[in-house]
């Protein structure tokens, strides 16, 4: 039930964006301080290149600092030192060429699935290739059964496919997700990372997904990017970007994701119990 | 004679919109959302209070639909006091000053109708209360999109519009007709007052309360502040808007009684106090028995209305 793919949608794609490359330059951010308090640095000296249609995880302990990260490339949040650019140009305020999927679905509670995945759409996209755009990505995440329903009535895994479906709407340049599998149970989750591998094969943008789970970075990304604090320095930064080896959909039990694995939780601090 | 919404606890409550879902609390303090603090503002009591409100009205649907009985129910105590005023009225030696029997009442209804003034009067108090309240809560809902969108415009005018909400309705009246006068200007000045602070604390609070997490998915796929404020605030707020206006339209009745002590000739306001100066208790019970019956029945007709609007954005 896992990669039934609906792989043969691409022809339908009338105004597909195509993926674009993202570059990060000495990203830092930092936030102010409470009253009377130092401001607090949580991200510095971020250098990052992304090319286009390339998965990267960005990966890291929780409150490191990966959705604030996540956040400056969507123009949602600005930087306080450095630059960020999409295809070149710099990222605008809720920059429109990119998608975000959120940790929650975040969906308008009044309003149908399917209206739902209009929001996402580009403004001005005319009223039937909205429609016949929206059919499509209910299609694609499995969803066309439950075009109707309203958000309250369908589960936390369809909830996500939704939201996922309403960032794709925008076609974007860039995706980004932020954890966006994080609050599912372990076997929804399996299935959204499959469903994800067939999405970017049909829609091959450029996706950034911030997770805090390693397996997960492993089976989705072609690179995964450590995110670490050192002791004696405030501030996140990159510690380490890893090549993961293999075409998607990869062997979960893989002897060399296996090794990858043991290597990253040791760097997240956590005891692998891998032998070696 | 302020309203006594003052009764729910200020209650900090989460959002209504993503209950049951994990809040994404983990990388909060870098995530840049609105703090936490706005939370614990003036509006924070009013906010509970409609959104419990609406909440009654939504699962009593349930029992309505379910239980004739329900009806059975409501009106044991009615007929009960009924049975009580007839044996008070007719079987003891209370005088009829003091105690009318229901038939008296009733006889004083048929002689109004008969000199054509109980239509005239149900109909007036009726127009001013309908126009009163439809000005209050426009004015209500503009005041509470002021205060509930825009931080400057909370600090401007949460205080006053405190200040003047505490003022007891009758501090107005004589103020008023010096002003106004003495005919419906007043009146319908003193119940539109009435009628907008309700509509004004829930719309306010509702406003400054709709999930930011959603308001900020909004801005994510391109909202600018107009269309975020028709596709994702008003939405989120119409179950308090309805609420306060349910509040609103119940102040307006208490209003309108005060409104028509300013030197009225109709009116069931006037009613009660030119029975009171003639000594007709009859017509006072029926004043009275005539202001809760159209004020449960005009608050019925916007239960309907509501129970449909939230069916639609609930």
């Amino acid at each position: 039930m896992t990669s039934t793919a609906p792989a043969a949608a691409p022809t339908a794609r009338a105004a597909a964006t195509p993926a674009l490359p993202v570059a990060l330059n000495g990203v830092g951010r930092a936030f102010p301080g409470a009253a009377g308090q130092p401001e607090r640095l949580v991200l510095r000296d971020v250098e990052l290149k992304i090319a286009p249609g390339e998965i990267v995880a960005l990966l890291g302990p929780s409150g490191c600092g990966k959705s604030t990260l996540l956040r400056q490339i969507s123009g949602l949040d600005r930087p306080t030192s450095g630059t960020l650019t999409i295809d070149g140009t710099r990222v605008a305020p809720a920059d429109q060429r990119t998608a975000v999927a959120f940790q929650e679905p975040r969906l308008l509670p009044w309003r149908s699935v399917a209206r739902n995945i209009e929001l996402g759409l580009p403004r001005g996209t005319d009223r039937a290739a909205g429609r016949a755009r929206v059919a499509e990505l209910l299609e694609l995440v499995q969803l066309s059964h439950a075009a109707q329903l309203k958000p309250r009535q369908i589960s936390g895994g369809m909830a996500q496919r939704v939201s996922l479906a309403r960032a794709l709407a925008r076609n974007p340049g860039v995706l980004l997700l932020d954890e966006p599998f994080g609050a599912l149970d372990a076997l929804t989750r399996l299935t959204m990372q499959d469903l994800l591998v067939d999405i970017h094969r049909v829609e091959p943008t450029t996706i950034v997904l911030v997770t805090h789970d390693v397996d997960e970075a492993l089976a989705l990304a072609d690179r995964v990017v450590l995110l670490g604090t050192r002791f004696d320095r405030p501030g996140a930064t990159i510690s380490r970007i890893l090549e993961v080896p293999g075409a998607r959909p990869r062997d979960r039990a893989s002897t060399v994701l296996a090794r990858l694995r043991a290597q990253l939780l040791d760097a997240l601090g956590v005891p692998s119990h891998h032998d070696r | 004679m302020s309203f006594d919404e003052r009764g729910g606890a200020p209650v900090s409550r989460p959002s209504s919109t993503t209950e049951g879902r994990e809040p994404a609390s983990r990388d909060l303090p870098s995530s840049g959302r609105p703090s936490e603090g706005r939370r614990a503002s003036l509006f924070s009591w009013a906010s509970s209070y409609g959104f419990s409100t609406a909440g009654t009205a939504v699962g009593a649907q349930h029992a309505r639909r379910f239980s004739a009985n329900a009806l059975l129910l409501g009106a044991v105590i009615p007929v009960g006091l009924l049975i009580v005023w007839l044996i008070a009225s007719e079987a003891t030696s209370i005088p009829d000053y003091l105690l009318p029997s229901p038939g008296q009442v009733i006889g004083a209804g048929v002689e109004l109708a008969n000199q054509g003034l109980l239509a005239t009067y149900i109909l007036i108090s009726v127009q001013r209360v309908l126009t009163g309240f439809a000005i209050g809560a426009v004015v209500g809902l503009a005041l509470g999109a002021i205060v509930g969108l825009s931080d400057v415009g909370s600090k401007m005018l949460s205080p006053i519009l405190g200040a003047i909400r505490a003022v007891p309705s009758l501090a107005w009246v004589p103020l008023l007709t010096i002003y106004l006068g003495i005919y419906e200007v007043p009146k319908i000045t003193l119940i539109a007052i009435g009628a907008a602070f309700p509509v004004f604390t829930t719309v306010a609070g509702a406003l400054r309360h709709v999930d930011p997490q959603l308001v900020e998915a909004g801005r994510a796929f391109g909202l600018g502040r107009l269309p975020l404020l028709t596709t994702v605030q008003l939405p989120a707020v119409v179950p308090a808007v309805v609420s306060g206006l349910r509040l609103a339209l119940a102040q307006a009745w208490l209003f309108l009684v005060a409104a028509e002590l300013i030197a009225s000739s109709m009116g069931l306001g006037f009613l009660l106090v030119d029975s009171q100066n003639n000594g007709r208790t009859d017509r006072l019970f029926l004043a009275i028995l005539l202001l809760g019956i159209l004020g449960k029945a005009t608050d019925a007709l916007v239960g309907v209305g509501e129970r449909a609007l939230l069916k639609r954005w609930g």
